[in-house]
């Protein structure tokens, strides 16, 4: 398992790659990734801030209870945090298990938490200013499947 | 104890720590606490629903004790992935 937090832009290409390299006995790989995009127009650029100190043992809970639940052979959590700008990923989670269900199923899971769950707050600067984004209703009743 | 602020919680404030002495049992009684200072701390904390707290850097709920405890932190709902 890996978890990295980090201001740096990745490699989506060789992260996938590299995850997927040398897993036992796993038959699916199932990556995701989140970009920038520009909802209502005039987006300049994401900001997001995080939790230091909490953020890297968040994210591990989080990946180590996926792994634990759907078996996986390995699982991957790559977030970003700083100033990103419209088209740049902001993230990447990779899952691998002996079958494609356990795979989705598990990717989805770190999703739906990595949302609402691990300590990132992102903000939308624009033309005419910068707000946060606030968090959505359907982000926590999406939790409530994993339960 | 460290007191942490993070997005529109620590803007608020207008800082992104305070370091405090305090008896407070709970994080109730020290969010009271920190309302009664100022002004921007009673602007920030007026609505404890949009609110959410870690202890120790786990996230806690509000009636969670602060004996022993050496960091609580103060944000918004969450907004990653």
């Amino acid at each position: 398992m890996r978890v990295a937090v980090q201001s740096d832009s990745f490699d989506f290409a060789f992260e996938a790659a590299a995850f997927a390299r040398d897993l036992d006995g796993a038959g699916a790989v199932v990556t995701f990734t989140g970009i920038v995009r520009d909802v209502s127009g005039g987006l300049e650029a994401m900001e997001i801030e995080h939790y230091p100190g909490m953020t890297q043992s968040a994210l591990t809970a989080i990946a180590e209870e996926a792994i634990e639940r759907w078996s996986l052979a390995d699982a991957l959590v790559i977030h970003r945090h700083g100033r990103l700008s419209v088209g740049e990923q902001i993230m990447m989670v990779a899952t691998a298990a002996p079958h494609r269900g356990d795979a989705f199923e598990a990717a989805e899971f770190l999703m739906d938490y990595l949302k609402s769950r691990a300590p990132f707050w992102k903000k939308e600067i624009t033309r005419n200013g910068a707000d946060w984004v606030a968090a959505r209703e359907d982000d926590e009743t999406a939790l409530n499947r994993w339960k | 104890m460290d007191v942490l602020y993070f997005a529109w919680v620590r803007e608020r404030i207008g800082a992104p720590k305070d370091r405090i002495e305090t008896n407070a049992a709970t994080v109730t009684e020290l969010v009271e606490e920190l309302r009664a200072r100022e002004p921007r701390y009673e602007a920030a904390f007026a609505d404890l629903s949009a609110l959410r707290v870690a202890v120790d850097q786990e996230l806690a709920d509000f009636d969670a004790p602060l004996a022993g405890v050496r960091e609580v932190a103060f944000f918004p709902p969450m907004t990653g992935g």
